[in-house]
């Protein structure tokens, strides 16, 4: 079999000349290029974000997923957007620091007011990524114990080591799910 | 004193806040400017080379690249204490060293253009272990530093200037002494403190000398000061200060990547923006000093130190900023936790072809305590004396005094600080807890329990000036002028605050402006617990100079004298008939009342941190767990206490206590690479293994400002390490006296293993 009668592999992905993405409620068509402005199959989707859409609130501090700064939530669960190629994320939800806000009034999402109650951070370079991966875990659990909350969290870089007052604040929010119940 | 306050000691929520939890705080790496070019660096794969020749002319041809720069290229700046380090050299100097610089239209063009270029390079042989630098035949890393020493002092510490502890007579103490101990002890292990944003910056030079840098920066306005220096004083140089993302210290000498990206603005006429990637920030910037020293010292039987004696050695890598003002803060530092009559302890700063060390938290008091209190523990054996009693009796008391980095000796006009200790102990339960030297607290099968203390202090937190405004405004508010950056202590708002209590104006009214040194007057930044002290003296006197003009300006409207008014939430009112008051708009729409304030450097006060850990042995496996630490210390008033919580368990990371348990740079001292430079192989402490921290906070009012506090934030990182190897050594009966405590090093002490290297210790 000669060269020419090979198959071409990569055309599934070459042949896409579009994706969609769900960001925070909003929907973005984006072309799939190596034009400015276009995204590249090598760009992950926390360069997306942030050099593409300009949504910076999502940090990216190791770029090779060892510290947490760049979690997202990808249909809410907690993913590490340094780590992900933005073309793999056609037709997903994501969620990122930006998109906690209530959009129609504008109010804090009571995590980040519990982060804002407890001092949950002192330099705040890993906060955004940190939020993200609380809110993943409260997704799925309303009310976690403490033992989960350090485990949700452990994949998260903290420095100044906040990480007495974040566990205060999100459990803060633990308590009062469980309070309701 | 909580109560006495409006605002002060409160629990207040960050001016910041709102930004930081909502992802809107704008951090370095997160401003574009239009035009705007991206830097990389092209670095030495060598420790040691000339460059016999660079062709650049492939990667100039690369689309989108904008020029490229070589040491040919590049004008004779130069950084360093003293100046002779050069932006570009024709010599690299450690692996990581910058060979060349690219601006490109693109991150991904300038790092393809990198891969362009051709360097040829002559290598030579490298020195990575100070004893062998200092051999007569070793490896010469510069001209200017004979032998590799680096020229001791710090011109701008005065004529003076510590550069070691001489005083009284070691021989007659020694002879005084009733046990003597000696030994190489070390804290070699040269960890990164780490910060989660990377170094960067962005500068725009404007012909023909103008340069703007966006900075991230804990002390974004001496960056000013050490690039007019770097410029070679022909250039007006503008910071701009924001919110850093982590820096605890070791931002303070960003100047090589400020100087790289002026340069390729300069070049090519637009902003560019390096941001060093995880790699390049744990391989090629600034590393915890290494320190070594030989050293004997004499103890009578009572706890008494009679003479300490040796000598240290400081790595300070390929170059030095700042090492001998960490030698000097650490030597003045050590007279304060221990009180001798009789001392020979003389440094030398040792350069070797690794990355250069700079500031971490402890500024050579964590590096000289780390390696002296494992050899006074010795001595503390032989006599027998618990060390908590040993610290309570040597450190530093009202009326004792000590040699300060200036050179000039001060008397200590603080607090004493044994209460502190004392409910730091019971808080712990020291007592029930201390069953002798190398003796476990329990033993429960393979594993096994030991405690540790250690103490530290600072005299720096009345170290440099500042200087503030503070701007009334007619519709009531007040507007804060200091180039303070917010590096994560809160210390921007708690300036607010002071403001906020001084005026009597709720906090949301006062504000502060950006760090910006063009519109702000002089400050050295928050950087040896000297925030709260130095910094609050100069925004307090800033404040209370304002308030004073406006009384004195409104005084003829109240008909009473300046003195016999008072001021509440924007209005002025005469103190003995507050019905009479007037708004703060009186004062005329169309004007402002400016104060401003100095705070002059004072070194008689000194803060302290006691910090007890009990740590876990397991004796078959080696693993070492982190139990509980209780810090204890005296902050004379506290101005906001989640912030202090946070600067207070601030005592595990960025180089602290952990720095005892499991990280460390790994060198490899074959090629001079770092073989851990990436945060998977650098290890950090995860929320799943948090230990146990009670913080014991006293407030005995300092003589320091109106509001009688002072800053603890950086020695919270200091006493851990060395109480670390004496908890360990406790558990498991034997000396240890290596850092970090690995499971390889329990083992090895225990007997179970063999290990490679020679180990520390007495002699």
């Amino acid at each position: 079999m000669s060269v020419k009668d090979k198959k071409p592999v990569k055309k599934k992905i070459l042949e896409k000349h579009h994706i969609s993405l769900t960001i925070n409620g909003y929907i973005y068509e984006l072309d799939v290029g190596g034009s400015p402005g276009q995204i590249e199959p090598s760009h992950t989707l926390a360069h997306t974000l942030r050099e593409t859409l300009g949504l910076t609130g999502t940090k990216v501090s190791c770029d090779s997923g060892a510290c947490g700064a760049c979690t997202v939530l990808i249909d809410e669960k907690a993913v590490l957007s340094c780590m992900t190629l933005t073309i793999e994320c056609d037709k997903k939800r994501i969620t990122t620091i930006e998109g906690l806000k209530d959009r129609a009034t504008g109010g804090l999402d009571p995590l980040q007011q519990a982060f804002i109650d407890h001092t949950a951070f002192q330099c705040g370079f890993c906060t955004p990524g940190i939020i993200m991966s609380a809110k993943a875990l409260l997704a799925k659990k309303s009310s976690p114990s403490e033992e989960e909350v350090r485990e949700a969290l452990s994949g998260n870089f903290c420095r100044c080591i906040s990480h007495y007052q974040v566990i205060n604040a999100i459990m803060s929010l633990s308590k009062k799910t469980g309070q309701e119940k | 004193m909580t109560g006495t306050y409006r605002f002060i000691g409160k629990a207040t929520p960050r001016k910041d806040a709102a930004d930081i939890v909502t992802g809107n705080t704008r951090f370095l790496n997160d401003i574009k400017i239009q035009d705007m070019l991206y830097g990389r660096v092209l670095r030495s794969p060598h420790p040691h080379a000339f460059i016999t020749g660079i062709d650049k002319t492939k990667a100039l041809k690369l689309t989108g690249v904008k020029a490229v720069i070589t040491w040919e290229d590049a004008p004779d700046w130069k950084g360093g204490t003293p100046r002779y380090t050069r932006v570009l050299d024709r010599k690299v100097r450690f692996v990581g060293d910058a060979v060349a610089l690219v601006a490109a239209t693109s991150v991904e063009a300038a790092q393809e253009a990198l891969g362009l270029i051709d360097v040829k390079y002559e290598v030579l042989p490298a020195v990575f272990e100070m004893e062998d630098a200092l051999k007569p035949d070793a490896p010469q890393l510069y001209d200017e530093y004979p032998g590799n020493i680096v020229t001791p002092g710090v011109p701008f510490f005065g004529p003076k200037n510590l550069k070691e502890v001489v005083m009284g007579d070691v021989d007659k103490g020694f002879e005084e002494a009733e046990v003597i101990t000696e030994g190489t002890f070390g804290y070699e292990n040269i960890p990164n403190p780490l910060p989660p944003e990377q170094p960067g910056v962005i500068a725009l030079w404007e012909e023909p000398d103008s340069v703007t840098l966006w900075v991230s920066n804990q002390a974004s306005y001496m960056d000013k000061i050490t690039l007019y220096h770097v410029f070679d004083r022909k250039a007006q140089v503008r910071t701009i200060g924001g919110p850093c993302g982590g820096s605890y210290g070791s931002k303070f000498m960003s100047w090589i990547v400020q100087a790289q990206a002026a340069l390729l603005s300069k070049v090519t006429g637009k902003p560019v923006k390096i941001v060093f990637t995880k790699e390049e920030h744990l391989a090629a910037f600034t590393l915890r000093p290494g320190s070594r020293m030989r050293a004997k010292v004499g103890m009578k039987k009572d706890g008494t130190v009679t003479a300490i004696s040796g000598r240290w050695l400081i790595d300070t890598g390929y170059y030095s900023m700042t090492t001998q003002s960490q030698v000097a803060v650490g030597c003045g530092e050590v007279q304060i936790m221990v009180r001798c009559p009789n001392w020979d302890l003389k440094p030398v700063i040792v350069c070797t072809n690794r990355n250069a060390s700079g500031i971490v938290r402890g500024f050579g008091g964590q590096e000289l305590k780390c390696a002296l209190i494992p050899l006074l523990s010795l001595a503390m054996e032989k006599v027998n004396i618990d060390p908590l009693e040993f610290f309570k009796k040597n450190y530093v008391k009202p009326g004792d005094g000590y040699f300060w980095r200036d050179g000039i000796w001060y008397t200590y006009r603080g607090v004493d600080y044994t209460k502190t200790m004392d409910k730091g102990a019971q808080v712990f339960g020291w007592k029930e807890k201390w069953k002798g030297w190398l003796k476990p607290t329990s033993v429960n099968g393979a594993k096994r329990t030991g405690i540790g203390v250690g103490v530290h202090g600072n005299a720096d937190i009345g170290e440099d000036a500042s200087e503030a405004y503070v701007r009334l405004d007619p519709n009531g508010t007040a507007m804060l002028f200091s180039c303070v950056t917010e590096h994560g202590t809160g210390q921007r708002t708690n300036f607010v605050k002071m403001v906020a209590e001084v005026l009597q104006l709720p906090m949301e009214r006062v504000f502060v402006t950006p760090s910006d040194s063009l519109i702000n007057p002089y400050e050295f930044g928050p950087a040896g617990s000297r925030g709260t002290y130095a910094i609050g003296s100069a925004v307090i006197a800033a404040a209370q100079d304002a308030r004073q003009k406006l009384f004195e300006l409104m005084s003829p409207m109240l008909g009473a004298e300046p003195s016999d008014l008072d001021t509440f939430d924007g209005t002025v009112f005469i103190k003995n008939n507050p019905e009479k008051r007037i708004p703060w708009k009186a004062m005329s729409i169309d004007r402002t009342v400016t104060g401003y304030g100095r705070f002059e450097p004072d070194y008689t006060l000194s803060n302290c941190m006691m910090t007890f850990v009990e740590m876990e042995v397991d004796t078959e496996t080696g693993k070492v767990d982190l139990l509980r630490v209780v810090n204890a210390t005296d902050v004379g008033q506290i101005i906001d206490p989640p912030g202090l919580e946070g600067q207070l368990n601030g005592c595990l990371g960025s180089g602290g206590i952990d720095s005892a348990i499991f990280e460390e740079t790994v060198i490899d001292h074959k090629t001079g690479h770092i073989l851990n430079a990436n945060m998977i192989d650098y290890k950090w402490r995860t929320f799943s293994e948090l230990p146990v921290i009670d913080n014991v906070v006293f407030e005995t009012p300092f003589p320091s400002h109106r509001f009688h506090a002072v800053g603890v934030g950086e020695i919270a990182t200091t006493p851990g390490p060395s109480a670390v190897l004496m908890a360990v050594s406790n558990a498991i009966g034997t000396w240890l006296h290596e850092y970090p405590v690995t499971p390889e090093k329990v083992l090895n002490a225990l007997g179970k293993v063999t290990q490679k290297t020679g180990k520390p210790g007495a002699t």
